[in-house]
């Protein structure tokens, strides 16, 4: 409240002292005679001065901040294409700082030196073809320049991987990063999003998750948080149930829906075939850290559950966005070790990371994972720790009482 | 031909002077020169509205989590408990700044205000080729600024998807609570604003191309006449597809169309929609969304001319290749979207094409760079607070300008991308250069709006503050970028976990940043002051206060209805015959005849 009060008496008290000023200025410009528009030489002058004091500080400025924060804040690039690009970078970096400092030169220095003098004319110079001419053609030499060799390292850097590359998947949600292995036979396992359930939240495709994704669309999750269709006709048709209209509209929504997915997901169990089961079985998925071996070629696919996010890994210059309904891909090489990289960075605590870097809702900024590059026996020590999908998926599945008919009887009971 | 068959008319109408109402003069007027200080008005008040809300989320950014008096007076308890702002209204605040800085200030406050008020003026016109449908646009550009504004008082929040609004995001309002009526209000405004922006657009178009005063050829047209028509025509062939864009993601929202959607599980619920393509959206977007950057510089740039020329009393250098640069601006603007989506998915080889064509567009960006510069060589430069402006349009055009040759190769791209380097980049090239050039066309039309002088001290104490103050907000924001912080991050203290050096520095930076955020929005009183006082109590202007060409000065200091109260004034040269060899005064309107064995330029 106070806050408030002072923040107003001082706006009122600052407009007050200018209204007096711009006064006491007009009256004494009206002593002398003095029309707005004729600009005093030593006021012309003032502001002639002052641009090139004006570049004196962005220069000055412009080489503080380059000497004080200029490549401190990602580190030398930690990946095989990210050396290419940030050579290219520099490259790019020399020549427009150049030209930036050539031409504001000449601008605030133009505006220093040809300040209007008394009893000099301005000097009538409406065209030069041959000048034209030459600012033309040197800017467009020094872009083909450029553009060759932008693109020369673009089709590089988005080329096909290399056969024998690692295959990983990056899943993105609303607000994490999911990771998963292709597993031995370095192929990731297909995916459909409507088999998606809690024991399969990336949607593998297999026999098993097909028909627990089935179950789960019928008769629910047996914990009742998700109603089936059984359930939901169940609730509409029973004459004993009362509902607010939105609430049965909803439901109607609900059971119409899910009936239309399920109808598509047994369309999808009848053309399944089943060879394809093994290559989503021995898939690993992690969801804490990502683990990369050092000087391994991998080929990355993305995808995301819900909204745009983006895979940005700022230490390796990669950054793809993940689409919904759209697998995308990046390759890369990370070249420096974990432990090279926090020697390098001076930095014991320093992690590579992902990061999301497309607006993805509140907590965007938290989404992101750790990364971590090993030494190829570290991460065969990680690996072996780890459990496949075939492990995860059909042990607990087995393990749950989903697909009997004691489960619809809880459903019931829960309701 | 118009012109010319119009006179008749207009000759009598002028004579008779009725008095006209409050309403039809200050409220519903067709006159060319109140409609433009309309949208003048309303620009001011939303662009005040914009810079708050980022002095709002400046806080937050520079000094995160903590309680802010500043942030709890105007966002109460719904959305600064305790004065930390939320996290969601972040988002909302980054969303509406960029909005309206980018449609209402830039498009509808620049283009708006100085294509109404020039265009008639300075191609010897009595008002624009249809007064209705200008006071139409206005209207409707007020109603949308007004919906646009009510979104931030309601119970969801306004749109928190980001200025560009991409959906699945924009289109889940399970996905983020802004997505409900907040943009259902950004939608329904920004297609009332897309309709008026249209209809000033053709308007704009149609009053220069029929209503040129006898002798005022295509090729004796001012700089700035010549930047509006390019604009409208950029307008009117872009904003249709935003319209689109915004149509098809309306129908996503509220019909259960997928053209944007596929495969989406969202908070557990599983949607049906399958085939849409989000790719589609940004296509669509994008391909209004780099031709607004233009249709939000050439004006600016335009202006600039006309004002460097005038104070350095020297002809613009190259004047054809000025109109020449900006017909090139004009056309490649509509090649280049793609460079927006570079790491989106898009095909890599589709990139590859667009990196081509937009370096091409550096190439009449620098002809005008150099142009400028050789105006002012040699000239005898007056520095009124308008030409201060004009030069810092000049030099921030070059310090954004050049940034963008990294962001547009694609290669490059894929590190900066959607970090802190791209906003700083657009924050100079499109920010600043468009707001100094909009300053600098109120500085030297403020005679011509209101028959009254600005002061030029307090201009001087402005242009200084907010030449330091924008440098200073964005200059280190190129190096948070190269740091490789993320854009729309609420909190960057999350580098804490992985590099606290990397996050020490980007929060050192940020602090600089509001700092020079708070100065610089500080100094932007001293212009409010100077122009509402002014309007009322500035000294009397007289007719043609900068010594200047354009036909605009040969109008009467009062307004008239049709502005000229006699025959309308025939051209018969360029407008830059400033310091002409052979001429007494250094300065010689267009309405002057050749004189014998005089060449034109």
């Amino acid at each position: 409240m106070s806050f408030k009060l002072i923040t107003l008496v001082v706006i009122v008290l600052g407009a007050l002292a200018v209204a007096q000023l711009v006064r006491l200025y007009e009256h004494s410009s009206k002593l002398r005679n003095r029309r707005e528009e004729d600009i005093p030489n030593r006021d012309n002058k003032l502001n002639a001065n002052m641009m090139l004091g004006f570049m004196i500080l962005l220069f000055g400025g412009f080489i503080w901040l380059m000497l004080k924060y200029g490549y401190t804040g990602r580190g030398v690039a930690a990946s095989e294409h990210g050396v290419t690009t940030d050579w290219l970078l520099n490259i790019n970096f020399i020549l427009i700082v150049t030209v930036f400092f050539l031409t504001n030169f000449l601008l605030y220095f133009f505006a220093f030196k040809y300040v209007r003098k008394p009893g000099v004319k301005a000097y009538y110079y409406p065209h030069n073809n041959k000048l034209e001419l030459i600012w033309t053609v040197v800017p467009a030499i020094v872009l083909a320049f450029i553009i060759i060799l932008g693109l020369k390292t673009w089709n590089e850097v988005t080329d096909e991987a290399k056969k024998e590359a690692v295959r990983v998947e990056l899943f993105s949600e609303q607000f994490k990063w999911t990771a998963r292995y292709a597993g031995k036979d370095n192929k990731l396992g297909y995916f459909d999003y409507k088999l998606t359930t809690d024991k399969n939240q990336l949607a593998l495709l297999t026999t098993a998750t097909l028909d627990s994704a089935i179950r789960l669309m019928e008769i629910g999750s047996h914990d009742g948080s998700i109603m089936g269709i059984k359930l939901l006709e169940e609730k509409l048709n029973d004459p004993k149930n009362i509902f607010i209209p939105k609430d049965r509209v909803k439901m109607e929504t609900d059971l119409d829906r899910k009936t239309r997915l399920l109808r598509l997901l047994y369309q999808m169990r009848s053309r399944h075939n089943s060879k394809v089961d093994a290559y989503a079985y021995d898939d690993v998925i992690e969801t804490d850290t990502l683990h990369l071996v050092k000087n391994q070629d991998y080929e990355f696919n993305f995808r995301a559950k819900d909204v745009i996010h983006s895979a940005y890994f700022p230490h390796f210059r990669v950054q793809v966005n993940t689409v919904p309904g759209l697998t995308t891909r990046f390759k890369f090489k990370p070249t420096i070790s974990t432990k090279e990289m926090r020697e390098k960075m001076n930095n014991p605590n320093f992690n590579y990371v992902i990061m999301c870097n497309k607006i993805c809702g509140g907590a965007h900024y938290k989404m992101k994972m750790i990364v971590v590059v090993d030494t190829p026996a570290q991460y065969k020590a990680w690996m072996a720790s780890k459990k496949t999908f075939k492990e995860t998926f059909l042990t607990v599945a087995e393990a749950s009482p989903a697909d009997a008919p004691a489960a619809t009887d809880t459903l019931v009971a829960v309701k | 031909m118009a012109a010319v068959a119009q006179h008749g008319h207009h000759d009598a109408h002028a004579h008779d002077h009725h008095e006209e109402g409050f309403v039809s003069k200050y409220i519903f007027s067709e006159d060319h020169k109140m409609i433009g200080k309309q949208y003048l008005i309303t620009a001011i008040f939303m662009g005040i509205v914009a810079m708050l809300l980022s002095i709002l989320f400046r806080i937050q950014l520079a000094w995160p989590g903590e309680s802010s008096d500043f942030l709890s007076m105007f966002l109460g308890e719904t959305w600064a408990p305790g004065g930390v702002l939320k996290e969601n209204m972040y988002l909302g605040l980054v969303t509406i700044h960029g909005t309206i800085m980018v449609f209402f200030l830039l498009t509808g406050g620049l283009s708006g205000t100085f294509s109404n008020l020039l265009i008639p003026l300075q191609i010897g016109a009595r008002d624009m080729a249809s007064g209705f449908l200008n006071m139409l646009s206005y209207w409707m550009f007020f109603l949308s600024s007004i919906i646009m504004l009510s979104s931030l008082f309601i119970e969801t929040g306004p749109a928190m998807a980001g200025w560009t609004i991409y959906p699945p995001l924009s289109a889940l309002p399970q996905a983020v609570e802004g997505s409900g009526l907040g943009m259902t209000l950004w939608l329904v405004s920004m297609t009332i604003f897309i309709a008026s922006s249209l209809i000033g657009s053709l308007n704009y178009i149609v009053t220069v191309l029929n209503l040129r005063t006898k002798g005022m050829k295509m090729t004796r047209m001012p700089l700035t006449v010549w930047a509006f028509l390019v604009t409208a025509v950029l307008g009117v062939l872009s904003f249709p597809v935003l319209l689109s864009a915004a149509l098809l993601l309306m129908m996503d929202r509220l019909a259960g169309t997928s053209f944007y959607l596929s495969d989406i599980i969202v908070n557990g619920e599983m949607l049906e929609n399958h085939g849409g393509s989000p790719l589609l959206y940004q296509h669509l977007f994008w391909f209004l969304g780099h031709p607004e950057v233009y249709i939000v510089l050439l004006p600016a740039l335009g202006l600039s001319s006309e004002i460097i020329s005038t104070n350095s009393r020297k002809p613009i250098f190259g004047y054809r290749a000025m109109i020449g640069s900006i017909l090139a601006i004009g056309f490649l603007s509509f090649i280049v979207w793609g460079h927006h989506m570079f790491v989106t998915g898009m095909n890599p080889f589709l990139g590859s094409v667009f990196v081509f064509t937009t370096l091409l567009i550096a190439i009449p960006s620098a002809v005008k760079v150099f142009n400028y510069l050789t105006t002012l060589w040699r000239g005898s430069l007056t520095f009124t607070p308008a030409m201060l402006f004009a030069v810092g349009l000049v030099s921030t055009f070059i310090t954004g300008g050049v940034t963008g040759i990294i962001l547009a190769d694609s290669a490059l791209d894929i590190a900066v991308h959607d970090t802190y380097f791209v906003v700083a980049h657009f924050h100079v090239v499109m920010g600043m250069s468009a707001v100094f050039g909009m300053f600098a066309g109120v500085y030297h039309w403020f005679p011509k709006m209101y028959g009254r002088m600005l002061n030029t001290r307090l201009g001087y104490a402005h242009f200084w503050v907010t030449l330091v103050g924008a440098y200073g907000v964005f200059f280190p924001m190129h190096f948070v970028g190269l740091a490789g912080a993320p854009r729309r991050y609420y909190d960057n203290s999350v580098y804490n976990e992985f590099d606290s050096v990397a996050g020490d520095m980007i929060l050192d930076l940020n602090v600089i940043i509001t700092i020079f955020a708070i100065i610089a929005s500080i100094g932007q009183l001293i212009f409010l002051f100077n122009f509402f006082y002014s309007i009322f109590r500035g000294p009397v202007a007289v007719q043609n206060p900068w010594k200047s060409n354009t036909l605009e000065w040969t109008t009467p200091v009062e307004h008239v209805h049709g502005n000229w109260p006699g025959e309308l004034p025939t051209v018969h040269r360029w407008p830059y015959d400033y310091s002409k060899p052979g001429a007494a005064e250094d300065f010689i309107p267009q309405t002057v005849p050749l004189a014998d064995g005089e060449e034109e330029h």
